[in-house]
């Protein structure tokens, strides 16, 4: 049995579950975090969520979050807010620094990161104007800190992301003046992408942002056509009065600890990019190094928790803490539960990528 | 040169395409060099918001896929640390 706590970084649906199941089994976790608040992105998630019944399809993603919490506080896990995990070295030792005014080093027995994912950003005239924002950005301050950043709103990119917050943003009283996605097909769920349709928002497909224009901030965008090989078509400029433009161009999973911590990496287009590798357990190839949720390529927070749960069970399996048969029972039953999450056209897709992942990770 | 290019693409460190492109064109061939020749990536954000765009870039003007860039190195800390919070260190 290790006297060394297990670290989880980031205390989202997966880096949550995964010390759920690490505390649960009896292993010491540390869990940190830089916000003030755990939960990650779940708080910020006030649609409901879709799968089958297990995977709490049909709750909202806050209500996921506070009974995650709960069962934490239950389990009385020690969760360190606030702290921000600046590294990690070869030896397993995380420095981490507490309310930006103490850093110290903590010394783990596993590391599991859950660091999440980056937002990509988008570059285009006028792109550093007030006014132009990341969805994500848009999203929390709106439903967390409940400011509407402005009144007339354009996306970019009609992915699940952009068409979730557009239509949050229309609940919370702005006009959603329209959707532009450079390939020829919408990005989203139906469900999600119907709530604004019907609501009355212009879709433009092989449409992308020309440039953005305004004195102090954002008063303009031009948007323009785009021909098979992603270039402009002349003529095809239209210019609309926005205050706001979100950007929901994809995410990039957060690999910097995971490279300090001297995991491979590998490119899957489908999981948002570089990401690190894993295998069956979601162990990098660093023995003692999990990767989980976005930052192990970039899912959905369902995914993320079944995700942390295995590292979890794993991570415990390996200090000694849970035997054969309960590692194995738990993490088959996990399993069953991620492929089912992996399923249908959206899913299938980072099904395959995934199982390439593993392939790789073997084949090292 | 076209217009465009004046865009910046790091908005921490205000460095434009068009010194970016430039670098390529000059031989750098990583996310690395650039960020040494232009300082694209070693603002407060450390790259979070513009290391995608540098890879595409350097995408376009050397004509590869960027699964086959070098990924760019990562060193502690990889997010600002006040002096203050380093100078009190408890082990």
């Amino acid at each position: 049995m290790a006297d060394k706590p297990v670290v989880v970084v980031g205390a989202g649906p997966a880096g949550l579950c995964a010390a759920i199941e690490l505390k649960k089994a009896g292993a010491p976790v540390v869990l940190l975090d830089e916000n003030d608040k755990p939960g990650g992105q779940l708080f910020k998630q006030i649609h409901k969520f879709f799968g089958s019944r297990e995977h709490k399809a049909g709750t909202r993603g806050f209500d996921i979050g506070t009974g995650l919490l709960d069962e934490s506080l239950r389990l009385g896990i020690d969760v360190r807010l606030k702290t921000e995990v600046v590294g990690v070295d070869p030896g397993l030792r995380v420095w981490a620094v507490e309310d930006r005014g103490r850093s110290y080093l903590l010394e783990a027995s596993r590391l599991v990161i859950a660091t999440g994912a980056t937002e990509n950003a988008l570059s285009f005239p006028g792109w550093t104007l007030p006014g132009v924002m990341t969805a994500g950005c848009a999203q929390t301050l709106v439903n967390v800190y409940r400011v509407l950043p402005g009144k007339r709103v354009l996306i970019i990119g009609s992915g699940n992301v952009g068409v979730i917050v557009g239509y949050q943003l229309m609940q919370a009283g702005a006009e959603v003046v329209g959707v532009v996605e450079a390939a020829p097909t919408l990005g989203g769920y139906g469900v999600h992408t119907a709530k604004l349709a019907r609501a009355g928002v212009p879709f433009h497909v092989r449409t992308t942002v020309a440039r953005a224009e305004g004195g102090e901030s954002l008063e303009r965008a031009t948007i323009v056509g785009l021909d098979d090989s992603f270039k402009p078509l002349p003529g095809t400029e239209r210019t609309l009065e926005v205050d706001t433009i979100c950007l929901a161009v994809g995410l990039t999973p957060s690999v910097e600890l995971p490279s300090l911590a001297g995991c491979a990496t590998t490119y899957v287009p489908e999981l948002g990019g570089r990401m690190p590798l894993h295998d069956e357990y979601m162990r990098s190839s660093v023995e003692e190094v999990y990767v989980v949720g976005d930052t192990a390529g970039v899912e959905e927070a369902s995914t993320a928790m079944e995700e942390g749960r295995l590292a979890g069970i794993h991570a415990a399996w390996s200090l000694g803490y849970l035997d054969d048969a309960a590692m194995e029972a738990g993490a088959a039953e996990t399993r069953r539960r991620l492929d089912a999450l992996r399923q249908g056209v959206f899913g299938k897709k980072r099904f395959d990528a995934k199982s390439r992942v593993l392939e790789e990770s073997h084949n090292r | 040169m076209n217009p465009d290019e004046e865009r910046h693409v790091c908005r921490c460190e205000e460095v434009s395409e068009r010194e970016i492109r430039e670098a390529v064109k000059a031989g750098a061939r990583t996310v690395t060099e650039i960020k040494r020749w232009t300082r694209a990536g070693m603002g407060i954000c450390q790259g979070r918001s513009c290391r995608r765009l540098v890879e595409r870039i350097l995408c376009e003007e050397l004509g590869v896929s960027p699964a086959t860039l070098e990924p760019p190195t990562t060193r502690p800390p990889i997010r600002p640390v006040s002096i203050r919070a380093v100078c009190r260190e408890e082990e």
